[in-house]
């Protein structure tokens, strides 16, 4: 566990104290490194062409709205979640719906595809995240199989499978994550340290893989170890709610998305936010983030309905995608980088390329 | 009335980036120039156009006209700016229409609630004023507070025939401002069913701060600074930028643009011929091999004739630990430990003492990490040694001779003729049919059960 209770002669204010002192000396540690920014680097880089980004798909079917959405590995399937209670799988190539099944709650916020193709995940209000096997069985109710695997004191705001169909990572408005044994349900880890609510969360695509980021409405974005438990970094740059993070392809890296209207980039080594994407005009809050496959550029859906496209390394905005008719308030890139998908309070979701 | 809006200006503490929009665009001196404006017969101050509030918005924030009009027409959906024409309709249309800003009094960041009492007594002065003549959602509305709150409702007569009254005391012009900004207050507060309705927001969040004091461990950040100007993320990009689809385009064509779904066959994890692309990105780095299953067989086909595949086959077998369900790890690790770990095991992998020692003592107990240090030990040993012997090896060089290379194909010449779009089994079609096969053989690591896609 990351915390623990007061020692003989600490009180709540000499702990602060001592964090404020902390806080202030690994300030003056990284100011004298004269760390530039991630666009000063980058000033001799060409700058992008125009880019060409249109809808390809809109996928309508959800009554509601369109809360979270998933790729599956195949590269053209997902799983979608909305308000309502629906969670629908389609094949977002032919914009067939391939199953659909009814959760017991509403605002179903989060929803992952299996790594096998074989299940998908969700979970919101109702406190818990849900796993259910798909089945091609025209006449098997999938609610049928349901297994219920997560279970926190408040509402699920995130869930990821890991390398496997046998685990599963969640992100809870109870102001925690963990990670759960699909099989047995049974908890493996928890990850205390955020002091609010938990909005999002991704897992490194690093060698050992054995590290997550999550974001909370603490304003903070944290770095876990898997296997201890233990927050190893912490970033606490933006100003608002961080509603998701994404980690850059090579894991070096994560962006995050505020409700303070900007996307920032943390660089892990350098252990610092090492760029800002923001803009004047862009007064709304970014609800998800991705990087497209060579990192090179970040989407970023807004509750503005937008979709804002980032040059990571120098900062500019290379494009801005109109056509949603409410909040964007998901947006996923797909396995092999050739589209993007967002899911809306529209009731849509479009896929882009 | 117009003093005291410029007074409360003034003191309201602005904080959200809306409201420091509204505030610019109100500067005396850089802000829209506001002018009187005609609505029929009457002329209205301070008011400006919809193309004016385009147009500054265009030249403040460096921003092409669609974006102009999109942000402007937020700014106008969330009741900072109202129309004088068509009062009803909360949209900015980009002409001569009129529009002013609302009274920060009624701005909806406010947040005091609009009460069902206030609701009823602009219910009442409209319904007094067009003498009965409410529209339908309106008058829903009244008849429901009307039973609702019915014991007040002599107060609420009461309150607008006085609003009323003081209202005739004004000069035309101010009567109509104010019984737009009311109006456009209630149209935010109480929508039209079916209208857009700014006050949804999701789930409650509750930003609770606990007592607790999380004391992370700060000092070893410092021990790990580095300077980012060690081009990292630059390089990266440069490296994956012709694989990038987006940025690069993506042989012979992008799917979802011609649907055409070539490119996806040409890449399945069962084609006899990888592209070039693919047997690149093999080179990349170690970790891009292993996390493409055909990548990692034909590694393993080289390790077989080095003689060293037992190190990729331990390491696969300890992801299957580490990401396998809990019940079966006491059993996969006492398998994996007389498989390549026990004296004169048929698959025996190389460990150093320290860390055999380490993973001895920790089988004792066994967990889903009791094979963390051996396994990332053998990684590193394939890493440094078998990967880059494999890059330079016959094998690899004769694949990437023999790769495809797809001609990146122009669009249709006919680009209204829709092509078939090719439906693909479903994974979880492909799993079962396997399954009632009896052909399911232990798939070995997790990593590997990726669905191969099939046109």
């Amino acid at each position: 566990m990351a915390c623990q209770g007061l020692g003989p002669n600490e009180t709540l204010a000499t702990l602060k104290t001592e964090s404020e002192t902390l806080k202030t000396k690994l300030e003056e540690e990284r100011a004298k490194l004269h760390d530039a920014e991630l666009h000063q680097v980058a000033e001799k880089v060409e700058a992008l062409g125009q880019f060409i980004i249109k809808t390809r798909r809109t996928l309508k079917g959800h009554g509601n709205k369109v809360l979270c959405m998933d790729w599956c590995k195949d590269k053209r399937r997902i799983v979608s979640s909305s308000q309502d209670g629906k969670v629908i799988v389609w094949d977002a190539f032919t914009a067939n719906k391939e199953h659909a099944v009814t959760m017991p709650c509403t605002w179903v916020m989060a929803c992952a595809y299996a790594p096998s193709g074989c299940a998908v995940a969700c979970g919101g209000l109702d406190n818990k995240c849900s796993v259910y096997p798909l089945s091609l069985d025209k006449n098997e109710n999938l609610a049928a199989k349901k297994k219920s695997v997560a279970m926190h004191t408040n509402y699920l705001s995130a869930c990821s499978f890991t390398n496997s169909d046998m685990q599963i990572l969640t992100s809870s408005g109870d102001g925690t994550c963990a990670l759960w044994d699909v099989e047995s349900g049974q908890l493996l880890q928890s990850f205390h340290g955020h002091s609010a609510d938990v909005l999002c969360l991704d897992l490194a695509p690093s060698e050992t893989g054995n590290t997550f980021v999550s974001g909370g409405c603490d304003k903070k974005a944290n770095v876990w170890d898997m296997r201890s438990g233990q927050c190893i970094q912490s970033f606490e740059s933006h100003e608002s709610d961080i509603n998701s993070v994404r980690y850059y392809p090579s894991g070096d890296a994560f962006a995050s998305g505020s409700d303070d209207a900007t996307c920032r980039l943390f660089d892990l080594r350098a252990d610092r936010e090492v760029s800002v994407y923001s803009k004047d005009s862009i007064i709304f809050g970014v609800s998800s983030v991705d990087f497209s496959l060579s990192g090179r550029l970040l989407f970023g859906g807004y509750n503005d309905y937008t979709i804002n496209v980032w040059d990571v390394l120098k900062g500019t905005r290379v494009s801005i995608l109109f056509g949603h008719e409410n909040r964007v308030s998901t947006l996923r890139v797909s396995p092999d980088g050739t589209a993007f998908c967002s899911g809306s309070w529209d009731h849509t979701l479009r896929i882009w390329a | 009335v117009f003093t005291f809006i410029l007074k409360f200006q003034h003191d309201h503490k602005v904080s959200l980036p809306m409201e420091q929009v509204i505030v610019a665009m109100q500067d005396p001196d850089l802000g829209i120039k506001m002018k009187n404006q005609r609505l029929l017969i009457t002329v209205i101050p301070h008011a400006m156009t919809g193309n004016d509030i385009v147009e500054w918005l265009m030249k403040k924030y460096s921003i092409m006209e669609e974006e102009a009009l999109h942000v402007g027409d937020l700014l106008v959906r969330h009741g900072y700016i109202y129309p004088l024409k068509e009062p009803r309709n909360l949209v900015l249309r980009p002409d001569e229409s009129p529009y002013r800003f609302q009274t920060p009094y009624f701005w909806s960041s406010q947040q005091w609630p609009a009460s069902e009492l206030d609701y009823a007594i602009y219910l009442t002065k409209k319904n007094i004023r067009k003498q009965g003549q409410l529209i339908d959602y309106e008058k829903e509305n009244y008849n429901l507070l009307h039973k609702r709150i019915n014991h007040t409702w002599d107060f609420v007569v009461m309150q607008a025939k006085e609003q009323l009254r003081a209202s005739k005391q004004r000069r035309k012009a101010d009567r109509i401002v104010l019984e737009c900004q009311e109006q456009a207050y209630w149209l935010i507060n109480r929508p039209p069913p079916g209208a857009f309705d700014i006050r949804e927001h999701g789930p409650e969040r509750r930003n609770r701060l606990t007592s607790r004091v999380q004391l992370v461990r700060l000092h070893s950040f410092i021990i790990h600074q580095k300077k980012i100007h060690d081009r990292t993320f630059i390089k990266y990009s440069e490296q994956y930028f012709s694989h990038d689809p987006m940025m690069h385009g993506c042989p012979p064509s992008n799917p979802w643009i011609t649907d055409d779904i070539t490119h996806w066959a040409l890449n399945t994890n069962t084609v006899s011929t990888p592209t070039k692309l693919r047997v690149e990105r093999w080179s990349f780095r170690f970790m891009e091999l292993l996390s493409d299953p055909l990548g990692r067989l034909k590694f393993m086909e080289y390790l077989e004739k080095e003689f060293s595949a037992e190190n990729l086959c331990f390491w696969e077998a300890c992801e299957d630990i580490r990401h396998g369900e809990n019940s079966r790890i006491p059993q996969k690790v006492q398998e994996v430990y007389k498989q390549f770990l026990a004296p004169g095991a048929s698959k025996w992998v190389n460990v150093d003492s320290k860390t055999m020692e380490k993973t001895l003592e920790g089988l004792r107990r066994p967990n889903r990490f009791v094979m963390d240090d051996a396994q990332m030990h053998i990684y590193f040993l394939m890493k440094k040694d078998s990967y880059p012997r494999y890059l330079k090896s016959d094998l690899y060089k004769n694949l990437l001779v023999k790769a495809i290379a797809p001609q990146e194909t122009k669009r249709s010449v006919f680009p209204f003729m829709r092509r078939h779009r090719h439906s693909s089994p479903n994974p979880a079609l492909v799993a079962q049919a396997l399954e009632e096969d009896g052909k399911a053989k232990r798939l070995g690591s997790p990593r590997i059960t990726s669905p191969a896609t099939s046109p």
